[in-house]
């Protein structure tokens, strides 16, 4: 039988580091969308992997397992394969494939996403655990704050070559200012 | 010339730069103005119009006449204000507008001329004979017009966009914009402080003001390291807020590496959308000249400016200076010139009534009731007339400092198309409140001139903002400095000299052009503005507008108030296209969307086209083809003969869930889906709800409640937020769930009579052909990786999409690829794929275009009589179906010519090939490998009735002219024998 | 302009694409007055109007925003097809 070889949607992309900030790729393990049914309780998602289904631009979970709401009706399980009895709560898509996860870290990420996103992302606004879909240029993106200095984005994983390219073009400029 | 121990620049660090190539040296601080001012340089542009010789005017970014260019090459940057340039080392600044110099300008000829050139003349000159426009007059004109020239070349400098939000946007950092940061920063606000120089102070910087007993400067200094120290106080210098636009954002304009000579890798520009919840306009006010004969000479000069290169730059604009006023202010500028040791030739107020007491009079003639009234000097002034109260009086002078009184800087709070209003006392036009809303204007913006007025103002505007916001304010005083009443009586033009009194420097508009417009029943301002140019320049009139709107209240015995200004529309300063547009070009234009086979695709030298976003492969050329249409015609030979491959995975790829999808289905398909069984796929046609195809593609049925929704690749994001709109609109108490799986998936098509054999060569368990029959759909394994098989053509040709997960797809190309060779089969790109869809009559959005219904398509009956869907209402209207409608049809060549175009337009035989004859079009056309000839699928008037007529068609665009039999749209295996064999 | 998300909060407009003013669809299977309006009608008031804003580059719901048509202000948005 033969072998399909796997890729990476940054074709496995090593860290770049401009300036003060640093761009990664991140391989999340699996995302489903979870979209609630009408009538059933979201707490399942509680049970079957300790983090509560969240709230509008919030994410739940901590690092491997996360919960990033990312709609209207909408959350990705970031991490875990989905627990089966969530399909009573959730209709769910897998998503795995479909997005570039990527990870900017460092003092300077703010200000590299003010040169590509309206976002509002002031250290009061935007805060860990926050999450937010916007654009990354002309790009739909799912952004989250995880640390201090670090945000993960979410883009369509067709893209992910366009967005390494703006997010770089960005840190170098911002870079040049010393 | 410089004076001693006078300035804010650094004597320590000289900077040399060219002006026209000759060396010129300043001081690190210094603009390009103020050091050709040290260096004696008076001369620095020549006007627009006439190309009279200009000075520098002012200090600040209104400058209308000292317009330069820097750089060199692609990086050249015209119209740039010496007055806002900073000089560095190496810089190269070049005049504009002159040939072959400054000096000597032989386009001065014009001002010569200048009886035949008055305002209108192009207008009445021009018109006729009308077809002497396009090839004479307009290329002259050109030629000889323009303020600077752009280098032609392709500037790859990099240039930056950037967002920034904040509770309190501060725009101008005089007393006033100082004190609102302050004030707000200290109250813990997120505030942004924009200064448009280089240096923050604003005049304090310009004056010699104290402020709570130390120097201006100092003062800012400190405010400004306590501002510094701030987190929440964001500095941004050489940054100009440009407009005011909707729910409290402004546009700004930095300049990040544009004042360096050597910019490397820093963006020139950086143009910026600021979203603040409250705003303050501190941008201070602009001097106004005075009109009278003569008054653009090179040292005639706004008397702020002359007090402001003394204070700021240590320079003096001449050795002998007349200040010349009607207002309070001009004193000023008499007595520090006079303290620093200036010759004040005379100081002249038009006031007859001027309070004068308190001044030493043995320090310089005073003259009140006089009046500037000419001037002479051809390429720099050597004297002005002044008429006394005791008569003409000429004195000799280099420089002239003007005070026509101030012009609050308003523009930006009339962004919105609110009006200013006329104050009588201080002859100015003030900003009315919330004429933008949550924007407040302060301290000289508002109105108030005084030095502790603006401190005062700025510190009440912030505490507005705060309150409005909801903060804490800190109670705290203004500090003390010079709050000396304003007092002004009106003066617009002095009469009495002997030549032209201008008011639009830039755009050389004078007083006699006003007048006839007023003359000319232009009296509307905005038709005076058109008829004369006035304020139509770069600097968009900044201090000229509001002499010229009085003038021509004058000339039409209208007061001031009821005259009214222009529209103030943004941007405040000239914006370059490439700030506005920065990362957009090349690969920022757009996204680029890349399927998994990209790779391997670019390998096989495979020349990309744009679908959408997406790149795909056009065809993928053999060894020795030459063209792409040996190519083609080889790929759709290898699909109608054995198997041909093709990377589907564009297509749009919905997920839909629920217990009502099927229901949901039916209402946005114009067929019925909740018949459709697991397991299979289903052809749907959608409607936009006024009747017209909005899109079609294939669906299938995975589940109870669960579908699986394809959509072109053209319209995937228009179906996709259609059908939100239906889910979360129209029907929001159904439970459907929608999620794009477009990118999860890649999905190849698999095509021809091989395709079965192909695919078991892949697959981990061969297709059962009882299992597999047209339009199944399921599951399937492909080397242990889980995918998505659907039995779907859109060749004709038994063909299977199979789908994997994207991580696997670029693996799965390569191996149907290289097991595709052992049955004669590759890949095949877009062209392939169209002549394939076109033998079968198969339609794509150029069919599908927006203007055809189901019925102009042969699809009528796919609109369910027994159930409701989205535009079956609409669709039903008289009009929309039936005989006088152009139906789709087949076109086949029969003439001699047998040429096809898209876009070509049909004829009834022997008529003529005119509008009113038009029978229909084309949409499609491909050779045809299968059938040896060209077709064409198009839309013909009553078309379904007139098969195995002829038509004429006639492309006028590229001259093609064809005979055409018209068939059904299907030329290939009508029957559809071969996609289910 | 900046428009005020309920499940987002204030967002750029360039994250919305706008439809149209929002009109209820009538429930007639066959063409009518009501249809007619529906498609074609519009009352372009000067002053408040309900518009139907699409959060396409954020949440992705459906809005109905209250705009002034004189002014631009906006007073307001909720989700479509919740009452």
């Amino acid at each position: 039988m033969a072998n399909l070889v796997e890729m990476t949607p940054c074709r496995g992309m090593e860290p770049v580091t401009i300036g003060t900030v640093t761009l990664s790729e991140v391989l999340p393990g699996r995302i489903t969308s979870l979209s609630p049914r009408k009538t059933a309780s979201r707490d399942v998602l509680k049970q079957g992997h300790g983090m509560a289904f969240p709230a509008p631009n919030r994410a739940t979970g901590k690092a491997g397992a996360r919960a990033i709401w990312s709609g209207r009706d909408q959350a990705m399980l970031v991490g875990p394969t989905p627990a089966p009895e969530l399909a009573e709560a959730f209709a769910m898509t897998d998503q795995s494939d479909a997005w570039a996860i990527l990870r900017l870290e460092g003092a300077g990420w703010r200000d590299v996403l003010a040169r590509l996103t309206p976002l509002d992302l002031r250290e009061g606004v935007f805060k860990r655990g926050h999450t937010a879909r916007s654009q990354l240029g002309h790009m739909n993106m799912s952004l989250t704050r995880t640390g201090r200095d670090v945000v993960e984005i979410m883009v369509f994983r067709s893209m992910a070559e366009t967005a390494v390219h703006e997010l770089t073009g960005a840190m170098t400029g911002l870079a040049a200012r010393g | 010339m410089r004076v001693q121990g006078k300035g804010l620049i650094d004597r320590s660090q000289p900077v040399r730069f060219s002006f026209d190539g000759r060396g010129i040296v300043g001081f690190k601080g210094d603009t390009v103005a103020s050091a050709l001012l040290a260096n004696g340089v008076r001369l620095m542009g020549r006007s627009f119009k006439y190309h009279r010789p200009r000075g520098v005017m002012t200090m600040g970014s209104e400058e209308p006449n000292a317009l330069i260019t820097t750089g060199r090459g692609a990086a050249r940057t015209p119209n740039v204000r010496a007055t806002v340039q900073e000089v560095s080392d190496g810089l190269e600044v070049r005049s504009q507008n002159a040939w072959p110099s400054l000096d000597m300008d032989l386009l001065g000829l014009n001002d010569l001329m200048a009886p035949f050139f008055s305002a209108g003349f192009y207008y009445k000159t021009f018109m006729w004979p009308q077809k002497f426009w396009e090839r004479l007059y307009e290329p002259m004109i050109r030629r000889a017009a323009g303020l600077g020239a752009l280098s032609m070349e392709n500037d790859t400098a990099p240039m930056e966009k950037a967002f920034a939000h904040c509770d309190l946007l501060v725009i101008g950092s005089g007393p006033a914009g100082l004190m609102a940061a302050l004030t707000a920063g200290r109250a813990g606000a997120d505030v942004i402080l924009c200064e448009d120089e280089a240096h923050f102070g604003g005049r304090l910087r310009s004056e010699a003001e104290e402020v709570g007993a130390m120097p201006g400067s100092v003062w800012v200094d400190e405010v400004l390291f306590e501002l510094g120290q701030m987190d929440n106080v964001r500095l941004m210098p050489r940054t100009t807020v440009t407009g005011a636009y909707d729910g409290g954002t402004y546009g700004a304009l930095e300049r990040v590496g544009l004042h360096l000579e050597n910019p490397d890798l820093l963006p020139l520009e950086c143009f910026w959308r600021i979203a603040a919840r409250r705003a303050i306009l501190a941008s201070g006010a602009l001097e106004r000249p005075v009109a009278f004969a003569n008054n653009d000479r090179p040292g005639v000069m706004m008397a702020s400016a002359v007090r402001g290169y003394l204070h700021r730059y240590g320079v003096l604009a001449g050795q002998r200076v007349a200040v010349f006023g009607n207002n309070d202010d001009a004193h000023r500028t008499a007595r520090d010139l006079a303290a620093a040791g200036v010759d004040v030739a005379a100081l002249v107020d038009s006031r007859p009534d001027a309070r004068v007491a308190g001044w030493n009079a043995g320090d310089f003639p005073i003259y009140t009731g006089a009046r500037v009234v000419d001037t002479k000097g051809r390429k720099g002034l050597t004297g002005v007339t002044v008429q006394t109260q005791s008569g003409l009086q000429v004195m000799d002078v280099d420089c002239l400092a003007i005070s026509g009184g101030w012009n609050p800087t308003l523009h930006l709070a009339c962004h919105m198309n609110g009006r200013p209003v006329w104050d009588e006392a201080r002859q100015a036009f003030l900003p009315r409140p919330n004429m933008v809303p949550g924007l407040e204007a302060a301290g000289a913006a508002s109105g108030v001139f005084s030095t502790h007025g603006a401190l005062t103002s700025g510190m009440e505007s912030a505490k507005n903002a705060l309150q409005a916001i909801g903060r804490k304010v800190i109670s705290s005083d203004a500090p003390r400095a010079e709050d000396t009443p304003f007092a002004i009586a009106p003066l617009w033009h002095c009469e009495g000299g002997k030549g032209r009194a201008w008011l639009d420097f830039q755009n050389d508009v004078t007083v006699k052009d006003v007048k006839l417009a007023a003359l000319e029943n232009y009296a509307s301002v905005e038709h005076m503005k058109r008829f004369t140019t006035q304020g139509m320049a770069p600097d968009q009139g900044k201090n000229s507008n509001v002499n010229a709107l009085a003038i021509l209240a004058d000339a039409t015995g209208r007061g001031i108030p009821e005259t009214g200004t222009t529209t103030y529309r943004p941007p405040f300063i000239p914006v370059s296209i490439a700030a506005m547009g920065a990362g957009a070009r090349g690969k920022g234009f757009a996204p680029e969307r890349f399927t998994t086979s990209y790779k391997a695709a670019t390998e096989a030298r495979a020349p990309m086209i744009e679908a959408g976003l997406w790149y795909r492969p056009s065809y993928f050329p053999a060894a020795g083809e030459r063209s792409w249409r040996e190519s083609c015609d080889r790929e759709v030979s290898m699909v109608r003969h054995a198997v041909g491959v093709c990377d589907v995975s564009t297509l749009g790829k919905i997920d839909i869930q629920g217990k009502d999808a099927a229901e949901f289905l039916d209402f946005v398909y114009t067929n019925t889906f909740s018949t459709l069984r697991p397991g299979r796929v289903r052809y749907g046609l959608m409607l936009r709800e006024d009747g017209h195809v909005m899109d079609d593609g294939t669906t299938a049925r995975f589940g109870e409640n669960h579908f699986v929704m394809t959509t072109t690749t053209a319209a995937a994001g228009q179906v996709m937020a259609h059908l939100e709109f239906v889910a979360q609109v129209l029907r929001p108490d159904w439970d459907v769930h929608l999620v794009s799986a477009t990118e999860q998936w890649a999905q190849f098509a698999v095509a021809g009579p091989k395709s079965r054999a192909l695919l078991n060569a892949v697959l981990d368990q061969p297709l059962d052909p009882e299992a597999w029959p047209f339009m199944a759909c399921g599951a399937v394994s492909v080397a242990g990786v889980a995918g998505r098989l659907f039995r779907i053509s859109f060749s004709g040709e038994h063909a299977y999409e199979l789908a994997v997960p994207a991580r696997y797809g670029e693996g799965l190309w390569r191996l149907l690829l290289s097991q595709a060779a052992a049955f004669g089969g590759g890949p095949y790109g877009m062209e392939a794929l169209n002549v394939l869809r076109i033998e079968k009559g198969f339609i794509t959005h150029a069919e599908i275009h927006g203007r055809v219904t189901a019925d102009d398509i042969g699809m009528g009956r796919m609109v369910s009589a027994s159930k409701d869907c989205i535009g079956k209402a609409a669709a039903s209207r008289p009009g929309l179906s039936g005989a006088e409608r152009e139906q789709l049809v087949g076109l086949k060549p029969v003439g001699a010519v047998r040429q096809l175009t898209a876009g070509a337009h049909l004829f009834n035989e022997g008529e003529a090939p005119v509008r009113e004859n038009d029978q229909g079009y084309v949409t499609s056309v491909g050779f045809s490998p299968t059938l040896g000839t060209m077709l064409g699928l198009g839309f013909l008037k009553n078309g379904r009735a007139r098969h195995g007529e002829t038509v004429r068609l006639v492309d006028h665009v590229r001259n093609v002219e064809a005979v055409c039999e018209v068939c059904g749209p299907v030329f290939f295996d009508p029957e559809g024998g071969r996609v289910r064999g | 302009m900046r428009l005020p998300c309920p499940l987002c909060g204030d967002r750029d407009h360039r994250e919305f694409t706008y439809r149209s003013v929002a009109l209820d669809r009538p429930a007639d299977e066959g063409w009518s007055d009501a249809w007619n309006d529906y498609i074609h009608l519009r009352d372009n008031p000067a002053g408040p109007q309900d518009e139907l804003w699409w959060h396409g580059a954020g949440c992705g719901a459906w809005l109905v925003v209250t705009r002034d048509t004189k002014t631009h202000e906006v007073l307001g948005a909720k989700l479509a097809g919740e009452s």
